[in-house]
């Protein structure tokens, strides 16, 4: 031992080495595999599995979109053109698109107009979606409702033009009462509003032509737009309905409380499908003697009715999340019920239930679907019954479906991610 | 400090019905009261008026009246001479039938669809992120009709199977998957089967008698009893040794071509798959996305506190996790179940003969009497619904962190 420790060092190193590559495979792709794709037997099975599964897929998809036929007039013609090559029929959609998109009685010089109201639709949508936008927008928003009346079911201008004066004479009056009492100036409003519509419906009964476009009937709608115009108007009509019924659930007046938990309870209760017959064969009858409200209102009225119930039950659990630290320190501030709830309960509540709000959106937008059950032709309506049933395209399931499935693929995906990207911008608490 | 800021005793008089908080909220109340007594008269009157007008009354005689139609799934006695209160039964029946297989199929699928999206396995997860996007997002209405489309028009119709180079053939020589619907073997009751099911449903208390045994052991002593294989044998040995004893009393029956379709056997027809199958497969999505939420709801402190206090990872989720996850997952996933049932409902789309299709659909038009049918529609969905809430409203409570 002492002697090895006498001997003269032979070779001391000067030079730092250069550090030597990783081994290969711990870098780059090949970690990358072995970590996420089989690190262990079950992993590796499991991968092995999902790759000949995602082969299959697009071993069946690819060649079907690929080898597509886009132009034969009909399916006889169509599948000629394929052959055996597994491609899809996809010209019943080049032919058809037109029904499938807007019904097959709206008129065809006409498409234009929902066209139109549809582009607008996201112009008007785009100063609510994003509050970066100028405000000054948001004026064209509240016009477009009538706007949009004005273009898909046609008429006289006038028409949605009285009926936005009432809106606004109904709001002037509000303010100017507002200062007695909330309660005071929102039945003023409820009551010159209506004074307004009756006085303005001379006019517009006079001057029924003055800028009219042509009508078109409810009942002529159908294909997506009417999935689209179900979908838009009823969740902007059960929003403050919701609001509402959530408040009158968290009430503490037992009479308002029990109506609105009833009214909540029976609708979450019931298929929305009931609710269609409702529309379809008994609402009529609630109505007085001599009324004929055409069915796609019915339908508007009752599907409006179920989903405020389940924006209700979102609100409610909004509120119910607050902390009781807000309401108290809106009422120490002496503020009343109105003003508590306007400007502090509801701002925070709202904010809370938005991805709420819109998974009953998209839900609802889904569930339009349903109104092909009482014989309306939306866009299910429309491929079950005139496009399969027609001698030209009978048997071209799977193109048909694929579009239909893609269309609202894209519409409710669309609305899911902005609503994370919106819950994502919102949040506050910092974590 | 209460006198200070009690208000004056006054008189009572009428402005204070709107200006005084302690009788404001009977002069809304009443208000609302009365507007909702008189909607209601209002729509009453309307509902009396059109009826009187039309000749028309409420009864519920027809309920007893023939039905005069055929159903084709028939879970119990029915023919086309039964009445409409019978008919109305068998639809209820095929309701719950479809919507306990939905709820267990899509409970399954769900939970590993949302356990797999959480997996390492970089492919996996991915292709469960899709499997639950594209289905969520696409109307369960479109789902079922694809799903019944591929059974009428995809499967080879029952001449397939018949001559000697067949087309299609018989899986394990007893299932055959048809456009008229799935045949597969029907078991057969003989004297003494149902002693074999009851042997075997004593053997399910039993499993549970012997798993609280186990757990009041482990609180008493700390002893560990084996659970899998004691529960195993008291679920299979009995109801073996029974079967045998009393000579094989349950035998199963297959289909056979006969004709131009199979008989015998059981005949799952393809509006039952079709909605099945949807069902399962959409309501799996949202399930798996309430099953992941509720495990990443569970914080990762809590699986290394487990693990720091020496447990086994199969015991820590067991019993760290799992409750924890429970908690959250289980309220949605009740209502998920809901949404299943009430969505059966859509088996009118497919011809699936459910209560919709019986009572709310060829009763409805045959008899004419629309009030009656849709208010004893909802009257069944709402029963169901609120007695499933109130269920869960008891295990909720049951569950609910006890915080002081």
């Amino acid at each position: 031992m002492s002697d090895t420790q006498s001997q003269s060092v032979a070779f001391v190193r000067d030079t730092v080495l250069p550090p030597s590559a990783p081994p290969p495979g711990e870098t780059g792709v090949v970690k990358w595999v072995r970590a996420n794709l089989f690190s262990g037997i079950l992993n590796s099975v499991m991968t092995i599995l999902a790759i000949y599964i995602v082969y299959r897929l697009a071993a069946g998809v690819f060649p079907w979109i690929a080898n597509g036929d886009w132009t034969s007039d009909n399916i006889r013609a169509c599948r000629e053109v394929i052959q055996d090559s597994g491609g899809g029929c996809f010209a019943v959609i080049s032919q058809r698109w037109q029904q499938l998109l807007f019904g097959f009685q709206y008129p065809s010089d006409q498409y234009w107009r929902p066209t139109v109201a549809f582009i607008l639709l996201l112009v008007a949508a785009a100063p609510v979606l994003f509050s970066h936008l100028p405000r000054a927008l948001l004026v064209f928003t509240a016009v477009y409702p009538f706007l949009a009346f004005w273009l898909i079911w046609g008429g006289s201008l006038l028409v949605p033009v009285a009926t936005a004066l009432g809106f606004v004479v109904g709001y002037l009056v509000f303010k100017r009462v507002e200062k007695i009492s909330f309660a005071a100036g929102a039945g003023a409003a409820v009551l010159a509003a209506v004074v307004s519509w009756w006085v303005f419906g001379f006019v517009t009964g006079v001057m029924s032509n003055f800028l009219a476009l042509e009508p078109v009937a409810s009942r002529d709608m159908g294909g997506f737009m009417l999935n689209m115009i179900l979908g838009t108007i009823c969740v902007s009509l059960s929003l403050p309905i919701g609001i509402l019924l959530a408040l009158g659930r968290q009430s503490h007046l037992p009479i308002i409380k029990w109506i609105c938990v009833v009214f909540i309870e029976f609708v979450r209760g019931v298929p929305l499908i009931t609710l269609l017959f409702v529309a379809n064969v008994v609402l009529a009858y609630f109505f007085p003697p001599g009324t004929a409200l055409d069915l796609i209102l019915r339908v508007i009225i009752m599907i409006t009715l179920f989903s405020s119930a389940y924006i209700a039950e979102v609100i409610r659990g909004a509120l119910s999340a607050l902390p009781t630290g807000q309401y108290e320190a809106a009422d120490s501030l002496g503020l009343d019920y109105a003003q508590a709830t306007r400007l502090i309960i509801m701002p925070q509540a709202l904010k809370i239930s938005i991805p709420g709000i819109v998974n009953v959106a998209v839900g609802l937008f889904k569930d339009t679907t349903l109104v092909s059950v009482i014989s309306m032709f939306d866009l299910v309506g429309m491929i079950r019954g005139p496009i399969l049933s027609s001698t030209d395209w009978a048997g071209v399931y799977w193109e048909l479906w694929a579009f239909a499935a893609l269309l609202f693929f894209v519409v409710c995906y669309g609305i899911s991610q902005y609503s994370q990207w919106l819950e994502r911008k919102l949040r506050t608490d910092h974590r | 400090m209460t006198t200070l800021s009690d208000p004056a005793q006054g008189s009572f008089n009428l402005s204070m019905l709107i200006n005084d908080t302690r009788y404001r909220s009977y002069t809304f109340q009443a208000l609302a009261l009365i507007l909702l007594i008189f909607a209601a008269s209002m729509l009453l009157s309307n509902l009396f008026a059109n009826l009187a007008a039309q000749g028309l009354n409420i009864s519920y005689d027809f309920l007893w009246a023939p039905a005069g139609y055929d159903i084709n799934q028939r879970p119990i006695e029915y023919d086309s001479q039964s009445s409409n209160m019978r008919a109305s039964v068998v639809g209820a029946i095929n309701t719950l039938i479809v919507a306990f297989l939905a709820c267990v199929s899509a409970t399954i699928i769900g939970v590993i669809a949302g356990v797999l999206r959480l997996s390492d396995n970089w492919i996996i997860a991915r292709l469960m992120s899709l499997y639950v996007e594209a289905f969520r997002n696409v109307p369960v209405l479109i789902w079922i009709i694809v799903i019944f489309t591929i059974t009428t028009s995809a499967l080879p119709q029952p001449s397939a199977f018949r001559g000697d180079e067949p087309t299609a053939s018989m899986l394990f020589g007893s299932f055959a998957f048809t456009n008229r619907g799935v045949f597969t073997p029907a078991p057969v009751f003989a004297a003494g089967g149902w002693a074999v099911v009851g042997v075997f449903l004593i053997s399910i208390a039993g499993v549970f008698w012997w798993r609280a045994r186990v757990k009041k052991v482990l609180y008493d002593t700390g002893k560990i009893l084996p659970t899998f294989f004691p529960s195993l044998g008291i679920l299979i040995i009995p109801t073996l040794i029974a079967y045998f004893v009393l000579g094989s009393p349950i035998t199963l029956e297959y289909p056979e071509l006969k004709g131009f379709n199979f008989k015998g056997g059981l005949n799952i027809r393809g509006s039952l798959i079709a909605l099945w199958f949807a069902l399962a497969i959409y309501t799996g999505a949202f399930i798996a996305e309430n099953v992941r939420a509720g495990i990443l709801a569970v914080s990762k402190g809590q699986t290394e506190a487990a693990a720091a206090l020496g447990m086994r990872p199969g015991r820590i989720m067991n019993l760290v996790v799992l409750p924890q996850a429970l908690r959250v997952i289980i309220p949605p996933l009740i209502s998920q179940y809901l949404n299943i049932t009430k969505n059966s409902s859509l088996a009118i789309a497919v011809g699936y003969m459910d209560l919709t299709g019986t009572l709310g659909g060829i009763t409805l038009n045959q008899t004419g009497r629309a009030i009656e049918c849709v208010l004893l529609l909802m009257l069944f969905y709402l029963t169901f619904s609120l007695s499933i809430a109130a269920i869960m409203n008891v295990y909720n409570n049951s569950m609910k962190l006890k915080e002081r």
